[in-house]
């Protein structure tokens, strides 16, 4: 089994293991579910490799690491499927995977489709003042949020990003208690009302189970 | 007090505005409320405080901010130092009569919260002598157009950060289509996950990637618009 490091993750992503047919690219946000739901599903065609999860702090690049990736591995595999969302890139990753013949998920971003797009997009005409963390994000919240907003050097910045939400909704993954207790202490921190929220992989493992089967 | 602690009242004019683009930089606030006051208290038009110590020091900024040299929380901590600057200013502007280049009327799209680029964009028209009216986040197709009908601006800004509500922005510029009211004004729009080629597909007049392109293009805009002949 495949040990991750969620600062390598971040960093680094993950390069494929060039075991199975099919090659997922993914964000390395992602790793943890990916793996997940491929180990409980036994789909072992199934390979995975992530991008640096750190790419959604900068998303114009997202689009350009993504192409660079596809003309690496498509030699070299039978299918490739993008497990990216929009993710900021303003329809323009959408554009390039028409371009290279390749699918990717449907939805905004991974909070949309953890929760399911529909639910997701049904919620977001009176849930907009929510700020989203999913398991992974929970887990590298200083990484993700807290230093890079500059929030470790310049407390007092926080109004100026968060003044406008209303509360932090956990969007749990699986069931763990100290990613809870995390999660409300970034509520906390962030000065926002918490709610914690199972979605387990919602359209991740719908559309994974597509691909397996494809 | 350290030896080499900068007073900013000793300093020359050239060596104070100079100072001042400094302090902005490093978002001082106090330092630059307390530059502005030096200024004025020499008897500088506050037209000139505000263009060339503040709006000459944020324009760095967001050079340096467009380059990578900067990031977001410096270019907050740069945008509020600027903000207290401002604060004495305004005052000081109106009763002074600064030259007026505009009005815009400015706001975040429905369903979007983000408000820090829309803000920057609003101080620095103001700084470039347009007035501004800020509606703030949430702005539905109708507060959009009742403010143009109150305002009477020459132009509309609009602002989104998410994917999932820039589409709105296409709302606004159908319904002024249909009202017949599209060509009554400039249309700019902005936010992080736009593009040039949205803001062609959603039949805005510009995307403006940052402040102080949204500045320039405002700018020239206007003066398109002032050159037109009366037909």
């Amino acid at each position: 089994m495949v040990t991750l490091d969620d600062t390598v993750l971040t960093e680094a992503g993950l390069p494929a293991s060039h075991q199975g047919r099919i090659l997922l690219i993914a964000c390395g946000a992602l790793a943890h579910e990916v793996l997940a739901l491929k180990r409980l599903n036994g789909w072992d065609h199934l390979d995975l490799q992530c991008l640096p999860a750190k790419l959604h702090l900068y998303p114009d690049r997202i689009t350009e690491e993504v192409t660079k990736s596809v003309a690496v591995h498509q030699s070299t595999y039978s299918a490739i499927f993008i497990l990216y969302a929009d993710c900021g890139t303003g329809g323009l990753l959408f554009e390039k995977c028409k371009e290279l013949g390749v699918q990717m998920l449907a939805g905004p971003h991974c909070y949309s489709f953890f929760e399911g797009n529909d639910i997701f997009l049904a919620r977001s005409e009176t849930e907009f003042t929510a700020f989203y963390l999913t398991d992974f994000l929970v887990r590298q919240f200083d990484a993700f949020v807290w230093r890079p907003m500059g929030l470790d050097r310049h407390p007092e910045l926080r109004d100026m990003y968060f003044g406008n939400y209303t509360k932090l909704v956990y969007q749990a993954q699986t069931d763990n208690p100290e990613l809870d207790v995390k999660a409300q202490d970034c509520a906390r921190r962030l000065g926002l009302a918490y709610e914690r929220r199972f979605t387990g992989y919602g359209d991740l493992a719908v559309e994974m189970a597509r691909v397996a089967e494809g | 007090m350290a030896d080499d602690e900068i007073i900013l009242s000793e300093l020359s004019d050239d060596e104070l505005v100079l100072q001042m683009h400094d302090d902005l930089y490093d978002g001082l606030r106090e330092e630059i409320e307390e530059g502005v006051n030096i200024l004025i208290a020499r008897g500088w038009a506050p037209y000139d405080a505000l263009t060339k110590a503040l709006v000459a020091g944020m324009t760095i900024v967001g050079a340096d901010f467009r380059d990578g040299i900067l990031f977001v929380p410096e270019v907050l901590l740069a945008a509020n130092a600027m903000k207290g600057g401002m604060a004495i200013l305004k005052p000081l502007l109106i009763a002074t009569g600064a030259p007026r280049m505009g009005k815009m009327v400015i706001g975040t799209v429905k369903g979007d919260i983000h408000d820090i680029g829309k803000n920057l964009v609003g101080m620095m028209m103001e700084g470039a002598g347009f007035e501004v009216r800020d509606l703030g986040i949430n702005n539905s197709v109708d507060k959009y157009l009742n403010a143009l009908d109150e305002e009477k601006p020459d132009i509309l800004g609009m602002s989104a950060l998410l994917t999932t509500t820039m589409p709105y922005m296409k709302v606004v510029i159908d319904t002024m289509k249909e009202r017949g009211m599209r060509d009554d004004y400039i249309v700019l729009v902005g936010g992080a996950p736009l593009n040039e080629e949205f803001g062609r597909a959603i039949g805005a007049d510009a995307y403006c990637r940052d402040a102080a392109v949204a500045v320039e293009t405002a700018k020239a805009f206007v003066a398109r618009k002032h050159n037109r002949p009366n037909v």
